[in-house]
């Protein structure tokens, strides 16, 4: 609780105890009057106060005015008629209770998020001369400086570990709860925390460009794009205060006027009072809170999934997706060649992998990873001399006394083996071994599937989404292997990156109006196509700037299925603002006419702002749990 | 030129007129008030004295709302 908030709770329980003690203080006219004008100032001096400002700055349709009016006509209806004056503190108390819990409840909920988000690392840890820890602003770290985490502590800056290992706990990044264990050689990124060894981490960014400070900035940023709903309120808010203020003026003097041009006499005091009534559903806070705070929540639950979203307006869009296209390598597929199939001619498997391995020692290439990736004990004492990339062909190095060539078929031709063609039903690419010009077999490289890929597209297919499509770069034969095996609707093969672009405006043209087009991409060489699309979604982002940088919505792991899931937020979220929006539009209304016809009091209408207020802020705050969706 | 300054304000409507009033101001090209982070980004026009314009900002958004706050001074 704030200051101001602690100051106004006193205010609102002194006020109500007082009000209801004077109820059993058996005076009456203006010393009565005196009494309860006691509690009304208590509580609602700086409303008073704020609008008498409103008025010298020409703002009449300031809330503040309409409560100062609302309850100053009841209190005077109450001197000169009832004689009850609680109708007027009430309304005052209920409109402080409610801006009360307004405050109280948003502030929370800011909190809460910040909370889930709080990955920004206060300090670094740098060892000084003496080799003692110092604490220093993470700001003033240069790159290259080793850093040291300690267990427990976040990693301030990204970098790569050269000293140490250790598990880090990544959930505020990644939403991923399993701890990813890192060793020395392992890029390491800022947000994560230390789990349990202590790291030496040489930074390779500076503090600002490190993944925490991206995605801090990110969210702060988020929502500053405004949604169409949110743009709806603040536009009906604009329109509905005035109208009821005048409505509420014409009530107050109308009928009377009629009453007495037909009967002669006037009943201004119910006319008055039920115009008062007005003015106090006239409010549109609860309309105007309500919206930002359900987007707000939602943003905020999407966050602690992994879903960072760029802003409300496509969190909004994102509810009516019915198309999403993918990329294929890096958002479908791993992105990483991996071995999926060994065909020996004479050696055996291990030995036919061993070879190539050690030819691809050296090697930075990354098919040369996933040979070395496939061999694990690749650096055993076996000898490999003069290794040799021949450009276009492959590799060539003499191990244990042989010369080895490991290459594609041009190769195999220029030293004489005489290839065998792989016989299986395979996608991806044929690595060719020969030994001293003899043919010893081949490997098959490429590219694996994500674990996931599959349930993301039939859990898109479960929320609504009518059409899936994949586009790649990749060979026809490829592309239609990886459809079929994920039951895509479409895919579309041997595009450039500008293709890409054709394809998804061509897309766009053939889907209805008011539904929406999801591109997901790997962000890395998709930026113009993220942009392109009604939303763009960048997977894998983390340390991808541009990615960061082009993309609507970032998944922060790789994972597929959150796209499923990101929907199935923003469904929630989108229904909730509905929800918000018809329930207190609708209450107002409902109000305001039974009050003009005289059926509801000021109580009602009390209700009809502060009521509505508060459970249209509990509903929105109910789109930040997204967990089980 | 954007800048985004942190603001202190009560409700959600008198943020959305804050907005207004800073969209109206002159040498401001375009003004979003995010009442949920409580921060304004502002858009100032081609060689617009930033202080400056905040100064008005800042007295435009008193007049609708006395008691709100921009925190746009070093």
């Amino acid at each position: 609780m704030t200051k101001k908030q602690r100051k106004n709770l006193i205010r609102i329980v002194v006020s109500g105890v007082l009000m209801i003690a004077l109820l059993w203080v058996p005076v009456d006219g203006w010393l009565r009057f005196g009494l309860f004008l006691v509690p009304y100032l208590i509580i609602g001096y700086d409303i008073l106060l704020k609008a008498g400002k409103g008025i010298m700055n020409r703002q009449p349709f300031d809330e503040c005015f309409l409560m100062a009016v609302a309850t100053i006509g009841a209190m005077t209806v109450a001197l000169t008629d009832s004689g009850d004056y609680t109708e007027a503190i009430a309304v005052m108390l209920f409109y402080q209770i409610g801006e009360w819990f307004q405050s109280y409840a948003i502030g929370k909920s800011r909190r809460n998020i910040s909370e889930l988000m709080d990955i920004r690392p206060d300090y670094a840890n740098v060892e000084d001369e003496n080799g003692e820890l110092e604490q220093v602003d993470p700001d003033d770290v240069e790159i290259g400086t080793v850093i040291i985490v300690q267990p427990g502590e976040k990693i301030p800056i990204d970098g790569i570990v050269e000293e140490g290992a250790s598990t880090l706990n990544t959930t505020a990044l990644t939403g991923e709860s399993v701890p990813k264990s890192v060793q020395v050689g392992d890029e390491v990124l800022s947000g994560c925390i230390n789990n349990n060894g202590l790291l030496k981490i040489r930074t390779v960014k500076e503090f600002g460009e490190s993944t925490a400070s991206k995605i801090l900035e990110l969210v702060e940023n988020a929502s500053s794009r405004k949604s169409r709903s949110e743009h709806f309120i603040t536009k009906f808010a604009r329109i509905y205060t005035p109208v009821v203020v005048y409505s509420a003026l014409a009530l107050a003097v109308l009928p009377p006027l009629i009453q007495m041009i037909f009967s002669g006499g006037a009943d201004w005091g119910t006319w008055i009072y039920r115009a008062l009534t007005f003015l106090v559903i006239s409010c549109p806070c609860a309309l105007v809170v309500s919206v930002p705070l359900s987007f707000f929540a939602g943003i905020g639950g999407a966050g602690r999934e992994g879903v960072l979203v760029k802003g409300s307006n496509y969190l909004e869009r994102l509810a009516s997706t019915d198309t999403v296209v993918f990329d294929k390598t890096g958002t479908l597929t791993k992105g990483v060649f991996e071995v999926t199939a060994v065909h020996p001619d004479i050696i055996d498997q291990t030995e036919l992998l061993h070879l190539a391995a050690h030819v691809e020692r050296y090697s930075i290439h990354p098919i040369a990873h996933s040979l070395r990736a496939a061999y694990p004990d690749e650096l055993d004492d076996c000898s490999v001399e003069c290794v040799e990339e021949v450009a276009g062909h492959g590799v060539k190095a003499t191990v244990n006394g042989s010369v080895i060539c490991v290459g594609n078929e041009k190769m195999m031709r220029s030293v004489g083996a005489a290839i065998r063609e792989c016989r299986h039903e395979h996608t991806g690419t044929v690595i060719h071994v020969a030994r001293n010009g003899e043919y010893m077999g081949h490997i098959v490289i490429s590219d694996v599937e994500k674990p996931t890929s599959r349930q993301a597209v039939k859990a898109l297919a479960r929320v609504g989404v009518r059409k899936t499509v994949m586009l790649t770069g990749d060979s026809e034969k490829t592309a239609a292997k990886v459809a079929a095996d994920l039951a895509l609707d479409e895919h579309y093969s041997e595009l450039l990156p500008s293709d890409k672009v054709n394809k998804v405006e061509e897309l766009m043209e053939n889907h209805s109006q008011n539904k929406q087009l999801v591109f997901v991409g790997d962000g890395i060489n998709d930026a113009p196509v993220l942009a392109r699309a009604d939303i763009g979604v960048a997977m894998g982002a983390m340390g991808s700037d541009a990615a960061i940088e082009a993309a609507d919505i970032v998944l922060m792991d790789d994972d597929p299925l959150k796209i499923a899931k990101a929907i199935r937020i923003s469904r929630k979220c989108m229904r909730i603002v509905k929800e918000n929006i018809w329930f207190a539009i609708g209450v107002k209304v409902v109000c305001l006419l039974l009050g003009a016809v005289g059926l509801a009091n000021m109580w009602i209408a009390i209700f009809a702002d502060v009521g509505v207020m508060v459970l249209a802020v509990l509903n929105a705050i109910r789109a930040m749990f997204v967990k089980r969706l | 030129m954007k800048k985004t300054y942190k603001i202190e304000v009560d409700c959600a409507n008198c943020a959305a007129k804050m907005e207004e009033a800073a969209k109206q101001t002159q040498g401001v090209k375009e003004a979003v008030v995010n009442f949920m982070t409580l921060k304004m980004t502002v858009e100032f026009e081609e060689g617009a004295d930033r202080e400056a314009v905040m100064d008005n900002v800042l007295k435009a958004c008193r007049k609708i709302e006395p008691d709100c706050e921009i925190y746009y001074k070093k």
